[in-house]
């Protein structure tokens, strides 16, 4: 099993091992919600476990955090949002959990592990990735059940997967796709390699590959919109520095971030 | 002369074996570290057993999708380790035995896949046998044949991944082989293919079972090459690696349990084979 | 490699000429092999000479295993190998048959399918094969053991399976490599007798290639004395024996050997020491007398002895029922004592002798 994510939970297992062993407990903090206040006291190292839709938007952001906040320094662990939930109940450093589901989020929280309630700070909407020029003519859902057409989802068991069901079940569509990614990244490869005529992934990814693919907007998605919620966790070694991260997310500078990559700003 | 004879051709006789003698103690810093490597190959296993919910397994065992993933894994694994056999000993034999130009690279080359990160791997057939790829266009315009997608797909993505394991054990055992055998075929008015076929291959037969376990071991296990050359559906292309992935999206449990099927079945089956066919010779 | 137009198999062609006609060179590096060999069907021909003379080397040219660098090798009137003109034929393509050292039994294979192997490949079917095969086996009195593996038999009864295996397809040229090397010396014995009647009775060449001079006595018709890649001497047992040529082959008989200018009776070594002789001669010439011949004493003897010198011992081995003394000197030699007489002359290393050979105990022949 070379999956990197099999990997990152093996050593997450790992971890906790060894955090059960010290004896190291979450210090509790208490809930003092966002704000300036507690902006101000952010030092050190923030851990930020965020799901992989995030890289490119969640980089430019903990850049721009260190900037408004000198001495800290925040470092990312980008993977799918549910080996993020599994790592995070396992016992591994995280200070933020930035979920692509509020499914992975509820893994997270029902464990007790989250500090306080997760805020929704973005959707993400679904949008048919087709290859530049779009040479299928693919308008909406309906064109991708027409024959020698291939077709990528997501997995069910991945957010973009679930999302994509909802859509399709609620515009009554029955499609056969060639394969069932592991998640919306590999969805989007497949399109981008030629080897599926299109694809179901958030409007961000295909925003981000916008040199290979063009992303087409269907009424159908507006039924499976993916909330993303954030929390700071009850674990968190940085707990100051946590709830600052949070707080910059849900700013203004952070919206205007986040929109820009095609986010949804509720 | 024969009284000559006897003196030089006299080697003292009786000199005592040491080999196995009893008592003689394994030096701890051997022992040691052999037995710290033993824990961490089997504690994970522990874990994996430990983790595992007993309660429920037998539903989980019955959910269908189990069966058509393990089936699809046994299947694939075994003609990817098929494939590799028809070509790889053959490659296998090319560079223990021919001297051409070039084969050092050659052999480094056939080591690739075994440095090359499996999902780059995918993504390298994909080049090649893809829609777009330089011989699958061609072999989908003039045969119909598409690969990515498609249960050879997986075959292929497995073989590309486990074939190296083959060749290196084989080339090892052809090395180690001794020569004077294919020679004496030779005078007995064997070509090289009949020599290859009659002497070389049961000679080194112990290293090509080794060398086709080793195989489908890996060919089993293949995760990154083949979600990213063939997909993931169920029946066609997710075999068990690709279920257990799928399973730790949602339920730990559940990829626990895909887990230890798996391990179970290829340790049987590894175990059941070793005794018939490894060890008789 | 070019194979030759028509594939010897020749045993019994009518042919007149020497069964083997080579003449092989073989390079290797720093080492060159130039030897010419001639067998007459029928005959045995050893070929003999210390380690790394190039016997082997010679065998596996034969074989068709190391490729002439020049020279060229017929059987039976064919070419097999002539490089001047790019000829030269595959192992599996010669009419041979190889014992080798091991013995080289494929593990794999029973001993009836060792046998058979050649036969098969030769063209017979299976059934046929292996009765041919059975035959082999019971004529070299293994009929009970051709359901064995290999790992199953004696040190000798391999050696039977293999000579088995290296007769049954008729070879024209039949080669052993140190047939009887890797057997213990009782079974060298009795395999060396069971070997000779085979060879005996095999109707083509045979070239037998082999470190041990006894070996080489009772199985060959003819010998041949390879040193540093080149022949040294050649001829029947009794010649070589009787006429050793060079330091290896007086060792390998036994004898003291020197080399000299004849003058009549005398001999005159490099060494100005004169050896008297019985055998009169002029020119370069050869001088042997065996060890047995040599006569030690405490002073300068008086006796009839013509060839009378002094002496230092400088080793003392058993030798069957006597006593080895070599002795340094004007001349260097071996003598053999009885024990009664080492206990009387009280013979220890370092201790002077004078030493003593009736000239009609040597033998002087031509260089």
């Amino acid at each position: 099993m070379t999956s990197h994510r099999i990997r990152a939970l093996l050593t997450a297992l790992a971890v906790s091992a060894l955090v059960a062993a010290t004896g190291c407990g979450g210090n509790d903090t208490t809930g003092a919600q966002t704000g300036a206040s507690a902006t101000a006291g952010a030092t050190g190292t923030v851990n930020v476990f965020a799901a992989a839709s995030l890289t490119e938007t969640f980089t430019k952001l903990g850049k721009d955090f260190e900037a408004a906040h000198p001495g800290t320094r925040v470092k990312f662990n980008f993977a799918g949002s549910s080996a993020l939930a599994t790592q995070i109940n396992q016992g591994a450093p995280a200070d933020v959990f930035a979920s692509a589901a509020p499914k992975n989020m509820a893994t997270v929280t029902d464990a007790g592990n989250a500090d306080g309630a997760p805020t929704t700070f973005v959707k993400n909407q679904l949008v048919i990735a087709v290859p530049k020029g779009n040479p299928n003519g693919v308008k909406d859902l309906a064109d991708l059940t027409r024959p020698g057409v291939k077709v990528a989802l997501c997995a069910e068991q991945v957010p973009c997967g679930a999302a994509a069901k909802k859509a399709l079940d609620t515009g009554g569509v029955e499609l056969t796709p060639v394969t069932l990614e592991q998640d919306v990244k590999a969805a989007l490869s497949k399109v981008k390699l030629g080897e599926v005529d299109a694809a179901l992934v958030y409007r961000t990814d295909a925003k981000a590959a916008a040199a290979d693919v063009e992303g087409i907007e269907f009424p159908e998605s507006a039924g499976a919109v993916n909330d993303y919620p954030i929390v700071a966790l009850k674990g968190a070694r940085n707990a100051a520095g946590a709830k600052a991260f949070v707080a910059y997310v849900l700013s203004d500078r952070g919206k205007a971030v986040l929109t820009e990559a095609g986010f949804q700003v509720p | 002369m024969t009284d000559t004879d006897a003196v030089v051709a006299g080697r003292p006789e009786g000199t005592p074996s040491r080999r196995g003698t009893p008592g003689r103690q394994v030096p701890a810093a051997l022992l040691l570290p052999a037995v710290l490597g033993l824990m961490f190959l089997v504690l994970p296993l522990a874990g994996l057993l430990i983790r595992a919910p007993w309660a429920t397994l037998p539903q989980r065992l019955a959910t269908p999708g189990v069966l058509t993933a393990l089936r699809l894994s046994l299947q694939c694994a075994t003609l990817a380790t098929l494939l590799c056999l028809a070509l790889g000993v053959p490659l296998a034999w090319l560079l223990a035995r021919v001297d051409f130009p070039g084969r050092r690279l050659v052999r480094a080359l056939v080591t690739v896949p075994l440095v090359l990160p499996p999902v780059v791997g995918g993504v390298a057939l994909l080049l090649v046998f893809g829609r777009r790829g330089l011989l699958g266009g061609w072999l989908d315009s003039t045969f119909g044949i598409t690969l990515p997608f498609t249960t050879t797909g997986v075959v292929l993505a497995e073989a590309f991944v486990a074939m190296p394991f083959l060749i290196i054990a084989v080339e090892g055992a052809l090395r180690g082989a001794d020569r004077r055998y294919e020679e004496a075929a030779a005078t007995l008015g064997a070509g090289r293919w009949t020599t290859f076929t009659h002497v070389t291959l049961p000679l080194v037969g112990p290293g090509i079972a080794a060398g086709a376990v080793l195989c489908w071991a890996r060919a089993l296990g293949e995760f990154g090459a083949t979600i990213t050359f063939a997909g993931n559906y169920p029946g066609t292309t997710q075999t068990m690696p690709l279920a257990v992935y799928l399973a730790l999206e949602t339920d730990l449990d559940a990829a626990i349990v895909l887990s230890l099927i798996l391990l179970t079945v290829s340790v049987a089956i590894l175990a059941g084979l070793r005794d018939r066919w490894i060890s008789s010779t | 490699m070019t194979a030759v137009p028509e594939p010897v198999t020749a045993a019994r062609k009518p042919f007149n000429g020497p069964m083997l006609d080579a003449h092989l060179v073989v390079d290797r590096g720093t080492f060159r092999l130039e030897v010419a060999l001639r067998i007459a069907a029928g005959e045995v021909v050893a070929l003999l000479g210390p380690n790394g003379a190039g016997k082997t080397t010679a065998l596996r040219a034969l074989a068709g295993l190391q490729p002439l660098t020049d020279g060229h090798l017929a059987l039976a009137g064919g070419d097999l190998d002539r490089p001047e003109r790019r000829v030269w034929t595959p192992p599996e393509d010669r009419p041979i048959g190889v014992v080798f050292q091991d013995y080289l039994l494929f593990p794999h294979l029973t001993a009836v399918d060792n046998v058979a192997f050649g036969l098969r490949r030769r063209g017979l079917d299976r059934r046929a094969a292996r009765a041919r095969a059975e035959t082999w086996l019971a004529r070299v009195g293994l009929a009970d053991h051709g359901r064995r593996k290999p790992r199953q038999l004696s040190g000798g009864q391999a050696q039977r399976v293999a000579l088995a295996r290296a007769l049954a397809v008729d070879p024209t040229l039949l080669l052993l490599d140190e047939p009887l090397a890797a057997l213990d010396a009782r079974t060298r014995l009795d395999t060396r007798a069971e070997l000779h009647r085979h060879l005996t009775a095999h109707p083509g060449a045979t070239l037998l290639v082999t470190h041990d001079p006894l070996d080489a006595l009772v199985l060959a018709d003819r010998l041949v004395i390879v040193e540093d890649g080149r022949v040294v001497q050649e001829g029947d047992a009794a010649t070589v024996t009787a006429r050793p040529r060079t330091d290896y082959v007086a060792r390998l008989v036994g004898l003291n050997l020197y080399r000299g200018r004849a003058d009549g009776h005398a001999v005159h070594l490099a060494d100005t020491f004169t050896l008297a002789c019985a055998d009169r001669l002029d020119g370069d010439a050869f001088v042997v007398f065996p060890p047995t011949a040599v006569a030690l004493h405490p002073q300068r003897p008086d006796g009839s002895a013509r060839n009378t010198w002094p002496a230092t011992i400088t080793g003392i081995q058993r030798h069957g029922d006597n006593l080895r003394v070599q002795l340094a000197g004007p001349i260097t030699a071996a003598a053999d004592v009885t024990p009664a007489a080492a206990a009387h002359l009280q013979l220890t290393p370092g201790q002077q002798v004078w030493a003593a050979v009736k000239a009609t105990e040597t033998q002087a022949y031509p260089a």
